[in-house]
């Protein structure tokens, strides 16, 4: 079974390091943010299916709520413009405010979800928006750790 | 015996790869290269003081006291989207970090399977559908990730950057996702400012020569001196032709680039692409990014979300020195270890070969400032590489040697 970990702050401290696995961007719709929500092999043992792929729905469901462009980002656009976009400087754009939310999000999954499976999400704008990169950790004080995944992307064919 | 690392406390822009300059403290950032962006700014602010000093209060006196005023606005507003665009992050995509590249590494040598030794490796990249046309995703060899669709390298600015239209010396910066929108309502405002004191100037020449007299009027207006000398130089004769031929010049180029790029927006395209034809129309390609609708793509791009910027260019982070082979093994904490990996990677950097093709970086060749025809390019590739897709096996092997362990 997952070695058990009771909170992000025991992760942190007792667990070193395994493994990160990285989740790409899906390009099927443009240019959008969007993640591929295509379960990685290597958390087969750590954690269920469908919390993760809740966890990456969420995710993109808030990331286009963020890109939508329909008469609030057009408000949006026009005030600004109207301004020479020097609200910008005192006013949060819609984009940032979702970053918010996003954050929290992924701060409170982590707390909930993850962190008590050995894993940790680090938030995509971190990395460029490019991937969704997960920690995988093991219990520094079990020897002999039976999910212990220590080697490198089991897809390596050699 | 224990080494001490005195670890300070640094601002992450000073630790960034990549050839951008920034300045207060990681709120402005700019391209290397600044000299032709000062120029653009004595061009617009020299000519715009000649036509507040010289011609407004004349202008405000016989015509209309607003003409001045609306003048000012649009200066101020031309003013604005310069310094926005010149000043902001264009859209540049992070490096990998050595796990993610290794992970992308890995990935690739898992795709290609065995290649026998001694024959290149198949080119690295990665096919994408998108509104059911297949799109190819390159690798870029100095960033070390697969760039996403319209994203392009930019060798003066050594980043990728993300919806890469060109990089425009004149605004001393790459022009991109986030600052397209800026550098497009520039070169329109500046076309507007242009014609608006062209027109004035005609006005205001032709109004005093209806009061004195034509060659007269010309000595008494110093606003035309500069027009004077240039053309003496140039061996022309100074009459009524003369501010049209320097209002021809300038239309030709400012307009012309803003018209130019009005037809790209209209077709939700970049620079870039319609240089390399990528959406030509050959072997039936088309854009899949285009909504099909003229005003749909316009909003798109100019009404679209604000972007922020995803280097975190005033985050904090610990500044430790040249990574020693004490660089904790153990470190669960992925937020503050990003300082030892650009390091390794910029020692591994320069034995990858570079894959961008030289046509990823062609500066503008429209130009924005007034009074000087268009340049050719100014600022070439600073290594002309052939455009090869994959890179040299030794390289490759050699790297990928280093990371397994």
């Amino acid at each position: 079974m997952a070695t058990e970990f009771h909170n992000l702050q025991e992760l942190r401290h007792s667990a070193s390091l395994a493994n990160k696995v990285f989740i790409q961007r899906d390009y099927s719709e443009g240019t959008t943010c969007k993640f591929q929500t295509k379960f990685p092999s290597e958390l087969e043992s750590r954690i269920e299916r469908t919390l993760f792929e809740d966890t990456v729905k969420t995710l993109n469901n808030y990331y286009t709520e963020a890109e939508k462009i329909g008469g609030q980002s057009y408000l949006e656009g026009c005030l600004a413009c109207a301004t020479a976009y020097l609200i910008f400087l005192c006013m949060e754009t819609r984009y940032e405010k979702v970053l918010k939310k996003i954050a929290k999000y992924i701060q409170e999954q982590n707390e909930k979800v993850y962190a008590p499976r050995g894993l940790l999400i680090t938030d995509p704008i971190e990395r460029g928006m490019r991937v969704i990169e997960i920690s995988i950790y093991e219990d520094r004080g079990s020897s002999g750790s039976s999910s212990g995944s220590s080697s490198v992307s089991g897809s390596t064919a050699r | 015996m224990s080494a001490v690392m005195i670890t300070r406390k640094v601002r992450k822009w000073e630790k960034l790869p990549g050839k951008n300059t920034f300045c207060c403290d990681g709120r402005v950032m700019m391209a290397r290269q600044k000299g032709v962006f000062y120029l653009t700014l004595f061009l617009i602010v020299g000519t715009c003081s000649l036509f507040f000093a010289f011609e407004c209060p004349y202008l405000a006196l016989h015509l209309s006291p607003f003409i001045p005023v609306f003048a000012i606005v649009l200066f101020l507003f031309v003013m604005a989207m310069l310094l926005r665009t010149s000043f902001s992050d264009p859209g540049v995509l992070p490096r990998a970090l050595q796990e993610e590249a290794t992970f992308i590494e890995m990935e690739i040598e898992a795709a290609n399977g065995n290649v026998p030794a001694g024959q290149r490796p198949p080119p690295r990249i990665r096919n994408v559908q998108i509104n059911n046309q297949i799109v190819k995703l390159k690798y870029c060899y100095t960033c070390k990730i697969f760039r996403p669709p319209r994203a392009s390298h930019c060798s003066i600015c050594d980043n990728c950057v993300d919806r890469f239209d060109h990089h425009c010396p004149w605004v001393g910066n790459c022009v991109g996702k986030r600052n397209y929108r800026y550098f497009y309502l520039f070169t329109l405002s500046l076309s507007l400012l242009t014609i608006y004191i062209f027109t004035f100037d005609i006005v205001h020449v032709v109004m005093r020569s209806v009061d004195k007299g034509f060659l007269n009027t010309l000595k008494e207006t110093p606003g035309t001196y500069p027009f004077k000398t240039a053309l003496d130089g140039a061996g022309l004769c100074y009459d009524i032709e003369s501010p049209v031929l320097v209002c021809f010049f300038t239309l030709w180029s400012v307009v012309g680039l803003t018209g130019f790029h009005t037809y790209l927006i209209s077709l939700n395209q970049t620079t870039n692409e319609d240089i390399k034809g990528s959406w030509s129309g050959k072997n039936r390609v088309q854009n899949p990014y285009s909504h099909k609708n003229i005003f749909k793509n316009c909003c798109e791009v100019l009404c679209g979300p604000a972007y922020p910027s995803v280097l975190d260019r005033r985050g904090l982070q610990e500044d430790s020195p040249a990574p020693a082979s004490t660089a904790a093994p153990n470190n669960s904490n992925n937020s503050s270890s990003s300082s030892p990996e650009p390091q390794a990677m910029k020692t591994t950097a320069p034995l990858i070969f570079n894959e961008h093709t030289p046509e990823d970086a062609k500066p503008s060749l429209g130009a924005p400032a007034q009074k000087s025809p268009s340049p050719k390019e100014e600022h070439p590739p600073p290594s002309k590489v052939p455009p090869l897709a994959s890179p040299e096996p030794d390289v490759e092997a050699s790297n990928i040697k280093d990371k397994s362990h």
